[in-house]
């Protein structure tokens, strides 16, 4: 921690960037995220067991852009976010500085992409252990118990869409729940709606999941609707062998194809 | 449920199972007349969604057809189709959403005999399934009433 602390110092006292995206304590001792501008208020960052938020999101929005060149601190999931948004294009490698994070919590040191690609590339891309479990379970019932599973799960969605808000891989402007001719998406909390709502969310972001899990966290109604996208991840993997941010030059799953693909539905 | 006729939405593409479909007619082949055809430029501008919104319209099942894989009109449209479908099926069975209710085939412009037989199992097998009675009843339940139930 210390050594983050010194190298984001560094960082903002030598204007090699003029933000710092990073977690800090809040006043009831939960971690939330900080952009820090100024030098002294380096001291202010942590990094523990409480810092889980996927500070990615945080890159491409116009409020945080203005603020000048960022760096990010980035455990894994973060990484592979920056991955995914530098293949589509919505951020340039040149202008962001990666502050790393290993696993048990040390600052790595990432010079450019290549190194964040041989990090990603040497670590467990699958689903987090404590996901997988939920996942195996729900499989494992009748096609009509999993129906009634997520009918009395997604009764509870408020169409808040704080899902989309904390994705990082949601970054459109113009989303297509906000769109109305037609519409696509009911406006108000129904049962078909919501359903709908997730399918949409879910395929929009097949083969771009990076198994973060913060759709799930910020849910305020507790819908497990990372289970979702994360069992995407887990069929594009058997399917097509491609786990999502794990390069910079990949493209998105569903806008390429390979003639072989297996199938064994369509007649 | 002996007078229960399956609404059937076929959503087909311009180039090879449309025009099949008309080969069926023009051959006088006489097939299940359950099906509403849509037609489309390609199996690639099928939307996920509209296959939502038919089932939400009242549909009892679906049919999506387009041409054979290395025959696409565009080159390559109902290869980036095939992918969608797989993430779709698989994202779809993990919802516990009926995928015996659709039917995805490829039908090529000179198969008339085939897309009869394609629309005519399918019928049959809906017929069998009966109404998507789950999906409907999600579709017409009040507002009100699901905020009572809170």
């Amino acid at each position: 921690m210390n050594n983050l602390i010194s190298k984001a110092k560094e960082l903002l006292e030598g204007k090699a960037v003029h933000v710092v995206i990073g977690y800090e304590a809040g006043p009831t001792g939960v971690a939330r995220p900080a952009f820090i501008t100024d030098p002294s208020g380096a001291d202010m960052l942590i990094y523990d067991d409480r810092c889980v938020q996927n500070l990615a999101v945080y890159l491409t929005k116009p409020e945080v852009k203005s603020l000048g060149r960022m760096a990010i601190v980035a455990n894994l999931p973060v990484m592979r976010s920056i991955m995914m948004l530098i293949s589509e294009q919505q951020l340039f490698a040149e202008s962001i500085v990666v502050l790393g994070i290993s696993d048990k919590g040390d600052l790595l040191d990432i010079a450019d992409i290549q190194v964040m690609q041989a990090y990603i590339e040497k670590s467990d891309l699958s689903n987090p252990a404590r996901d997988r479990e939920p996942l195996t379970a729900l499989n494992k019932l009748s096609p009509g118990e999993r129906f009634s599973y997520w009918q009395k799960e997604l009764s509870r969605c408020i169409k808040c869409y704080a899902c989309r808000q904390a994705c990082p891989m949601c970054y459109c402007t113009r989303c297509t729940v906000e769109v109305n001719q037609p519409q696509w998406i009911p406006v108000q909390s129904n049962t078909l709606g919501n359903m709908e709502w997730h399918i949409l969310r879910a395929m929009h972001l097949a083969g771009r999941c990076i198994s973060c899990g913060e759709c799930g966290r910020s849910c305020p109604v507790g819908i497990p609707c990372h289970l979702l996208t994360m069992h995407l991840v887990d069929q594009v993997h058997d399917y097509f062998n491609i786990y999502a941010g794990t390069s910079d030059k990949m493209s998105s799953v569903l806008s390429t194809f390979e003639p072989n693909d297996k199938e064994s539905f369509i007649i | 449920m002996s007078d229960f006729e399956p609404k059937v939405v076929a959503f087909v593409c311009n180039w090879c199972t449309y025009a099949g479909a008309d080969l069926t007619g023009t051959s006088r082949i006489k097939y299940a007349s359950n099906v509403k055809i849509i037609r489309f430029p390609c199996t690639g501008r099928i939307d996920f969604m509209l296959l939502l919104k038919a089932f939400a319209n009242g549909a009892d099942g679906i049919i999506v057809s387009g041409c054979h894989p290395n025959d696409c009109h565009y080159t390559s449209g109902n290869f980036h189709a095939k992918r969608r479908w797989i993430v779709f099926k698989e994202l779809m069975d993990f919802m516990g959403i009926d995928m015996n209710r659709i039917t995805f085939s490829w039908v090529s412009a000179a198969e008339g005999a085939r897309w009869a037989e394609v629309v005519n199992t399918t019928v049959a097998r809906i017929r069998e399934l009966g109404p998507y009675v789950s999906y409907k009843e999600m579709v017409n339940r009040p507002v009100e009433e699901e905020v009572r139930n809170e």
